[in-house]
């Protein structure tokens, strides 16, 4: 039997759904209209005013928001409520080191953590269940949005955040965690090292939600057998809540988009234009019920596929496709996203070229990131400890920036491939 | 009196100290002394060569990455305690040695030492007024 966390929402007709949408998005426009200069001056600019938004039918009449007004208007350009009012901030790197920060009233936080209990309903989760969440807390969305949503399914909540294997496995084992919530390159690590040490027999997981990064079918496959649980996907970003936007169900072909809250569009890339049911294209969101953070038509350069198709576990919420890629050079590694343009910033800083590459790869079930960068006759020495230091000096920079580890290989000038005398930036050698 | 010694960036892959050797030989360059400093990922390859202004221009048009340093030849008695004699006088003055070397073969019962100080002149003032014989680029072969 199918279980909800809000089954009359998760289970409304489609006109239903149609109808909580065109309420609440006239009434978002105008509070945005109202609260965001910002905003407002995109719409005037386009000639629309909120009286133009009586439905969603009316909505591709909006501008779309990008990273790069995230970035113009930071900190405090796109809230939509006084700071009294906030209660939180969340964040994450943006283009060229500039972080997104995302705020939160009580009540954002309230239907986010909605949202995730949702998600781990829908994996099986009841409050007879302990939830072993090992995505990162603090500014990272994953662990407090999970968090908060195991409080709300009543489940015991071991919030253990990231690393430490030793002890991850520790408490999973002694207080029989039955669900995982992490990364899903995380979640394989742990299932290797649960294999290594013989405790598949001890451990008591039967579910895991695992989001923030691309997983494929076969990696699911993978980690349902090793620790013999069902592995379900979870979508978010930290621009429209977090984790929790979209989530999977038992029928695991896809992820429900929580359509109460956010309105999905599909459009391609190029033109903006709103592509036709079925189509392969970016995804747009527009938050329908954020009070602080209430982002229209917010541009997730996350390319996939949306499908209104009857789903056997009976909600009727659309539901997105993993995503099939990007639509900028965004990277997510270890979950974190990485903009190449964060990377050649910290490298003119530092004295050397733009002339670089990175590698991404996938040792173990964890992701690397290795920046080769040309050595210059200006950074160069007799001395191979000047150099070393050098190079520590940029691994730490890069640290600055990104947030995780970067390798750094210096190589020999003009090493780094060109093709057709353009630079190849990126190699990406995960299979994914 | 100073050396020009050629430090050259190497990376770590099969081939790059060849294709040096070989550019050198090809251009008639002799090499007299040789050292290599290395991590993983890369190294500085230091040579004392017959020609140094030819030896440099030829691997800057191949697109190597150098620099040019002053270095001391010093002649080390070959006998047990000779380089720990050298070393101690250099400490004694307050001299930080960077990195050493030798050069190939010895002559009169000495060895040649190259040594990187951050002021070649003033080791090269120190060792003579020691009676330490600094050893000339013409005595290795320098043009």
């Amino acid at each position: 039997m199918e279980r909800y966390y809000q089954q009359e929402i998760e289970t409304a007709s489609r006109e239903q759904i149609l109808a909580w949408q065109n309420e609440r998005l006239v009434k978002q426009v105008r509070h945005v209209w109202d609260n965001v200069p910002y905003y407002r001056a995109k719409m005037e600019e386009k000639g629309v005013t909120p009286e133009d938004i009586q439905s969603v039918e009316d909505l591709h009449k909006l501008p779309f928001l990008s990273k790069d007004d995230l970035r113009e208007a930071y900190p405090y350009g796109l809230l939509a409520t006084p700071l009294k009012n906030c209660v939180r901030i969340q964040s994450t790197s943006g283009t060229t080191g500039r972080r997104v920060v995302a705020f939160y009233t009580q009540h954002d936080i309230d239907l986010w953590e909605d949202c995730c209990a949702r998600a781990i309903v829908a994996a099986g989760g009841t409050d007879e269940d302990v939830c072993h969440v090992c995505y990162g807390y603090g500014l990272f969305t994953g662990g407090p949005g999970l968090n908060g949503g195991s409080h709300k399914v009543g489940c015991l909540t071991l919030p253990m955040s990231s690393g430490n294997t030793d002890r991850q496995l520790q408490f999973m084992v002694d207080l029989e965690a039955t669900i995982l919530c992490c990364t899903p390159s995380y979640a394989a690590f742990l299932a290797e090292s649960i294999h290594e040490r013989g405790l598949r027999d001890k451990i008591k997981l039967k579910a895991g939600i695992f989001g923030a990064e691309a997983w494929s079918e076969e990696m699911r496959q993978d980690i349902q057998n090793k620790l013999g649980i069902k592995a379900y996907d979870i979508y978010g970003l930290t621009e429209t809540s977090g984790p929790g936007v979209a989530f999977e169900c038992s029928a695991q072909t896809g992820m429900h988009i929580n359509e109460d809250h956010f309105i999905a569009e599909i459009i391609d890339p190029d033109t903006g234009e709103v592509l036709p049911e079925g189509s392969k294209g970016e995804l747009v969101f527009t938050a329908i019920t954020k009070e602080a953070f209430p982002l229209l038509r917010y541009r997730t350069r996350d390319i996939c596929i949306l499908t209104r198709e009857k789903c056997s576990c009976g909600r009727t919420h659309v539901k997105m496709s993993k995503p099939m890629g990007r639509s900028d050079d965004m990277l997510i590694v270890k979950g974190v996203n990485v903009f190449p343009s964060q990377i050649e910033t910290v490298l003119l800083e530092q004295g050397y070229p733009a002339n670089y590459q990175i590698i991404v790869d996938r040792v173990n079930n964890s992701d690397t990131i290795e920046v080769m960068v040309e050595m210059t006759p200006e950074n160069f020495s007799d001395n191979l400890g000047k150099i070393t230091e050098m190079e520590k000096g940029l691994v730490s920079a890069l640290k600055a920036m990104l947030g995780i580890y970067a390798k750094v290989r210096l190589v020999a000038p003009k090493s780094i491939t060109r093709s057709e005398g353009k630079a190849v930036r990126v190699i990406d050698k995960r299979k994914i | 009196m100073t050396i020009p010694q050629i430090s050259v960036f190497l990376e770590n892959k099969a081939g790059q100290l060849a294709d040096i050797t070989d550019i050198l030989s090809k251009n008639q360059v002799n090499m007299r002394a040789i050292n290599i400093a290395e991590t993983a990922d890369y190294g500085v390859l230091r040579l004392i060569v017959d020609d140094a202004s030819k030896a440099s221009s030829i691997l800057l048009e191949q697109g190597f990455i150098l620099t040019m340093t002053p270095v001391v030849g010093v002649a080390v008695p070959d006998t047990p305690g000779g380089l720990s004699k050298v070393l101690g006088l250099i400490s004694n003055v307050g001299i930080d040695v960077e990195y050493m070397y030798s050069v190939f073969g010895q002559k009169d019962g000495q060895a040649c030492m190259i040594f990187r100080v951050a002021d070649a002149e003033e080791l090269t003032t120190v060792l003579e007024k020691s009676g330490i014989d600094t050893i000339t680029g013409e005595n290795l072969g320098l043009h």
